[in-house]
């Protein structure tokens, strides 16, 4: 019972950082802007959340600082994008090349500082329940957060006026924009939300999950979530869903370990890329579903004046 | 008065091949400002970083060995994305070449044949091609994203890689290091030039250059794969299938990069290790685009990759600075060329009285 209860707050634990930028990328996607630069956002959010915290000794801090760095990079992809009208494939690719390049200079002096991580919550009286309290109340204050932050966005996307019309934004930019809407001003909002939230992930990663700093720490984490906006048909819920999947995935390692078996690190640590690859074929094989549910717009650039 | 971008009725070729240009200067302009800051003498700090680096022959046949695996990967990746095929996984399609291609030398360890070299050629080629067919597959059969699929499988080379350097094929002689034996002379290419390190790998980089632009501007598949990429609704009505521009963009780079992959083992490292290159898989992306997709762009932005390889390097010994600059310079020459290709195909106009229609957007 212990093994399973610590499974699952390890799976929490290790799910979180997908659910932010996912769900992050969840929004940007349905304003229709396809940002491949979660990557180079993540790792640029985590080391700067790092550099922060380890500064000011405020983990608090860092996160903001993580966010803020998040949507700045979001912000030059922006400019390139839908100011600039650069192909959005292209401008991705580039920005998480960027942003593997920036945090890893930037953040060379500090790859083997060490910092105080943010402390799981203590809630007084709490921790006395055996089974329920642990799973209720062990986590870090970034896992509760994440998990508002995704009530937040299906409230805000399905239930808001302005979610309406971030969503229509996505489907027809032009018929928005006949109607008056700022299409472009729109998707800069939501392009810059996106690498906030990728941003806290990544500084929830050198915060929590692992508080250090390593070269490349996010290890394709900012991919996967990309990979998990299309595994979730651009539902919020199942974004949720699938980052917990595979957070359980990428555990795989230490479990093994730890029932001893007998298999190299290497054919473990392969699993997180190896089912979105096979996931990621299972759910677009079905091209209707992913053609009805995709932002009609995603990926195609806008310009007022046509 | 504000400042409007007009599209433009033709796109322009000046804004086309003058944005690489600009991009370059601007990564020039952030360098001198990035050492500045630093507190280094910036003039002297961009000599060592772009000019000592390629001041002796030796240096010459440095840039040229580092120059020939970004080529091959770029050429391979720029036949793909001019048909809107995005392989992103060169990186690990060069570590597959690497893979079948050290194997093979292994497998042969020692013999004297002349055949050694054409086989782990051939193998490496094949070993690319295969990883890069995994994408071409899912993406025709299964409708998967390449782009994912070709990126998640970089990592899954890696540590394939890693497995057989740590265990199958590690040196017994080794100290327990995680590297294969060193591979006997009949499985490393000739050296080109003496004095220098550069072997026959640059010539295979250039003849898949014109390979490239022949292939390209003289063949009809890739006049068909070029018009699939320009107009895809177009391509569809001419008849031109669409998977099999996908299986031929991706398995022409998944063949370069693997034979990228067979040169780095074959030529500079000279047997397997965990590592077997710093990321040229990725660097032939920024290539590809900076040298407009184009067989002679190429040739060109591939020396400039190189060269900020080995200023990173000389940044790194003579200037104690973090060879990671490399990687932010890369990162910076590729952003601003796609924002300065905006004048590609748009013009600025000054707007002095708002205009009559509605323009709150």
């Amino acid at each position: 019972m212990d093994h399973a209860v610590q499974l699952l707050l390890l799976t929490l634990a290790a799910g979180t950082p997908l659910v932010y930028a996912a769900l992050g990328e969840l929004v940007t996607e349905k304003s229709g802007v396809l940002n491949l630069g979660v990557e180079g956002m993540m790792l640029v959010g985590a080391v700067v959340a790092f550099i922060v915290a380890a500064t000011t000794k405020s983990p608090w801090l860092g996160v903001a600082a993580g966010m803020l760095a998040g949507a700045a990079l979001a912000l030059v992809f922006a400019v390139v994008t839908l100011t600039l009208q650069a192909n959005q494939v292209a401008s991705g690719l580039a920005l998480s090349l960027f942003g593997v390049g920036l945090s890893a200079f930037v953040g060379l002096e500090y790859v083997s500082v060490v910092i105080e991580p943010i402390k799981p919550l203590a809630i007084p009286g709490t921790p006395d329940l055996p089974v329920i309290g642990t799973l209720l109340f062990g986590h870090s204050p970034l896992v509760y957060l994440s998990l508002v932050l995704f009530a937040a966005i299906q409230w805000f996307l399905f239930r808001t006026r302005a979610g309406l019309v971030v969503r229509a934004v996505g489907e027809s930019p032009q018929s928005a924009h006949a109607i008056g809407y700022p299409v472009v001003r729109i998707r800069y909002l939501a392009v810059l939300f996106g690498g906030a939230c990728a941003g806290v992930g990544g500084a929830y990663l050198s915060l929590v999950y692992n508080p250090s700093w390593v070269e490349g720490m996010t290890a394709g984490r900012g991919w996967i979530a990309l990979a998990l906006v299309v595994f979730a048909t651009w539902k919020p819920w199942r974004v949720l869903a699938g980052a917990y999947l595979f957070g359980g995935v990428t555990l795989a390692q230490f479990q093994a370990q730890a029932l001893g078996v007998e298999i190299s690190a290497q054919y473990l640590s392969m699993l997180p890329y190896v089912a979105t690859i096979v996931v990621l074929a299972v759910i677009s094989r079905d091209a209707a579903t992913i053609r009805l549910n995709a932002p009609a717009s995603l990926g195609k650039p806008f310009h007022p004046d046509g | 008065m504000r400042i409007r971008l007009v599209a433009r009725p033709e796109p322009s070729r000046l804004a086309k091949w003058g944005s690489p240009l600009v991009a370059t200067a601007a990564v020039l302009a952030i360098g001198f400002a990035l050492f500045s800051a630093m507190g280094r003498d910036p003039w002297h700090a961009l000599y060592v970083f772009f000019v000592e680096p390629v001041d002796t022959l030796y240096d010459v046949g440095e840039l040229l060995l580092k120059a020939s695996p970004i080529m091959l990967c770029a050429i391979g990746l720029a036949v793909g994305y001019r048909a809107n095929v995005w392989n992103i996984g060169a990186e690990g399609q060069l570590v597959m070449g690497a893979i079948f291609g050290g194997g093979v030398a292994l497998a042969f360890h020692g013999a004297e044949s002349p055949l050694v070299l054409p086989a782990m050629l051939f193998a490496g080629v094949a070993g690319g091609m295969l990883w890069a067919a995994i994408p071409a597959f899912l993406r025709t059969r299964f409708n998967a994203n390449e782009i994912l699929v070709s990126l998640m499988l970089v990592y899954v080379a890696t540590l394939v890689l890693s497995l057989l350097v740590h265990d199958a094929w590690r040196d017994p002689e080794g100290f327990n290091f995680p590297q294969s034996k060193l591979f006997t002379q009949s499985a490393l290419l000739p050296i080109l030039v003496q004095e220098t390190r550069l072997n026959v790998g640059i010539l295979l980089a250039l003849v898949a250059v014109g390979a490239g632009w022949l292939f390209l501007r003289r063949s009809l598949v890739g006049f068909q794969m070029r018009v699939a990429g320009l107009a895809p609704a177009a391509a569809t009505y001419a008849g031109i299938s669409s998977s099999r521009t996908v299986w031929l963009g991706m398995l022409i780079g998944g063949a370069c990069a693997g034979a990228a992959g067979v040169g780095e083992v074959a030529g500079p490292v000279g047997q397997l290790l965990p590592v077997v290159s710093p990321g040229y898989g990725f660097a032939a992306i920024i290539v590809a685009f900076v040298g407009r997709l184009h067989p002679v762009g190429i040739l060109f932005a591939s020396l400039l990759m190189s060269l900020l390889y080995l200023g990173g390097e000389a940044a790194q010994m003579k200037l104690a600075l973090p060879s990671s600059v490399t990687g932010l310079f890369q990162g910076t020459l590729l952003l601003f060329l796609l924002a300065a290709d905006v004048f590609i195909h748009y013009r600025l106009s000054i707007v002095r009285a708002p205009a009559p229609a509605a323009r709150a957007a």
